[in-house]
């Protein structure tokens, strides 16, 4: 199972990061964490991930854009994911092809959860990064 | 409110004029409105001109006759709804059919008063629209104002009692799937975040009652001449297990007796907040300073702390709802990010100041000036 993929993890709920950390170790990633955007930032400029895994809303309620814009910059094949809980409470709907955001792929929080790992996998397959 | 505009569609002279005569004279009145709303009413004498005056103009009111010399009142009542025209329509006609009556209401004609009718009969009509209008205006400039604060509160509220239920189903789903192991053990550490996330969440939702009440303005407040430094007495005592596991100690000072008009229900609402985030926030091993101090013109209420303290940035958002300074030092804290902003309502209640001074790693001091 191992994958020698190093995974980039940023929210600032505890507990789900805790809680994404140990699925995508299960499944054979390296997992790097950040708990804020302040400290992802840090380590997107460092760089050595392969994949990103952002929570939307965290110091700023934009956070995880912010996050992936940056990110995109830096590493332009890195895909990443923005994981949120906010899209079934407000409406938004977020369009990956026309906004400036650049996030390969939305997942709800909670709900959709145990995909991340499957999801990156498939990212970092299909789109044949590194 | 204004004059209600009224367009009266009747190919008769003297029913349009006896109308008029009808309603210029009435007023609708509502206990609670300043003051009766009365009526402007404008004449057309077909279907034609009753579609030139609705484009030029909008009316609150139309009364259509069905039976015109052009096109009919269910034609200019189609008009009006293809055009979405926001006026209510009362169809007035002397050959009252079922059929008709269905095909006026399905285009949304809101009231049928048949010809002959009496003043009074018309008059009714008219009262009724009325007030259902006024009512429907009321109504949306009241929520515009409440809308968006509403709105931005509600999916603060939502995400904020989403993240537990979310981090609890995570920590659930690993143990379903045993992940970690064959044994309850295994999963130890799980089941006690989970606990803890669901216990901020019960405390949140008190707190959020807590906030109801306030701004409801149902808690009944009884001030009465309270002794402050045995309240904060109470309250260090609630807080003590909290402390004792820190490893922080709380030193209440005062020299005489402080008494001050308070309802000691809001009291302890105030002073457990500002202990709790004392001793939360604080670093093993600190401690807490209350100070309770009478001046002539003033009570002050000092709570200061050797805590994480809070960085200049953050300090302008703490007041507000939810907001929680998130960081690696408070990340595994736990709390509403209602506390503050509740002990903010209770205390404009009182026309007490709040201000906090904090310095990052050095702590935080809260002073509450309450004027004599």
């Amino acid at each position: 199972m191992k994958t020698n993929r190093i995974i980039l993890l940023a929210d600032d709920d505890f507990d789900y990061l805790f809680q994404t950390k140990f699925r995508l170790e299960t499944a054979g990633f390296t997992v790097i964490t950040a708990s804020s955007q302040k400290e992802a930032e840090q380590l997107i400029e460092i760089g050595g991930f392969d994949a990103a895994v952002f929570d939307l809303m965290m110091e700023n309620d934009d956070s995880g854009f912010i996050l992936a814009y940056k990110t995109k910059k830096l590493h332009p094949n890195t895909p990443v994911i923005i994981s949120t809980a906010v899209t079934a409470e407000t409406g938004y709907k977020f369009d990956t092809d026309n906004s400036w955001i650049k996030a390969d792929l939305y997942l709800e929080k909670g709900v959709e959860s145990e995909k991340i790992a499957e999801e990156l996998k498939k990212l970092l397959k299909s789109q044949n990064y590194g | 409110m204004d004059k209600l505009k009224i367009l009266v569609v009747d190919d008769e002279f003297g029913i349009r004029s006896g109308i008029k005569r009808i309603i210029e004279k009435f007023e609708v009145d509502y206990p609670f409105m300043d003051e009766p709303i009365g009526f402007e009413v404008s004449e057309a004498e077909t279907g034609e001109i009753a579609i030139e005056k609705i484009k030029a103009e909008n009316f609150h009111i139309i009364l259509l006759d069905n039976k015109l010399p052009g096109i009919q009142g269910v034609d200019v009542l189609e008009y009006i709804n293809e055009q979405e025209i926001d006026s209510k329509v009362i169809m007035i006609t002397s050959y009252a059919s079922l059929e008709l009556a269905v095909k006026a209401t399905r285009q949304g004609a809101i009231d049928f008063v048949p010809k002959p009718f009496t003043p009074q009969e018309l008059r009714a009509s008219i009262e009724n629209i009325t007030k259902q209008l006024f009512l429907k205006q009321m109504t949306s400039k009241l929520q515009k104002e409440g809308k968006h604060i509403r709105f931005q509160f509600l999916s603060l509220l939502s995400h904020e009692l989403k993240s537990p239920v979310n981090a609890v189903e995570g920590y659930l789903k690993i143990i379903k799937e045993q992940k970690n192991g064959k044994y309850v053990a295994d999963y130890l550490p799980m089941i006690d975040r989970s606990i803890e996330r669901l216990n901020a969440m019960r405390g949140m939702i008190m707190d959020l009652l807590d906030l109801t009440k306030i701004e409801s303005g149902q808690a009944k407040r009884n001030p009465v001449p309270t002794d402050i430094g045995e309240v904060a007495k109470t309250c260090i005592a609630s807080i003590k297990p909290m402390a004792i596991q820190k490893d922080v100690n709380i030193y209440l000072n005062y020299n005489t007796k402080i008494i001050y008009d308070f309802d000691i229900n809001d009291l302890e609402i105030v002073l457990n907040n500002i202990f709790s985030n004392a001793v939360k926030y604080n670093k093993n091993g600190g401690r807490v300073d209350c100070t309770i101090r009478e001046f002539t013109n003033k009570v002050e209420i000092i709570i200061a702390d050797t805590g994480i303290g809070i960085s200049k940035e953050d300090q302008n958002k703490l007041f507000k709802e939810f907001v929680r300074i998130r960081n690696k030092e408070t990340s595994k804290i736990p709390g509403s990010g209602l506390g503050l902003s509740i002990v903010k309502k209770i205390l404009e209640n009182y026309d007490a100041e709040i201000i906090l001074n904090s310095e990052v790693n050095k702590g935080t001091k809260v002073t509450i000036t309450l004027t004599k």
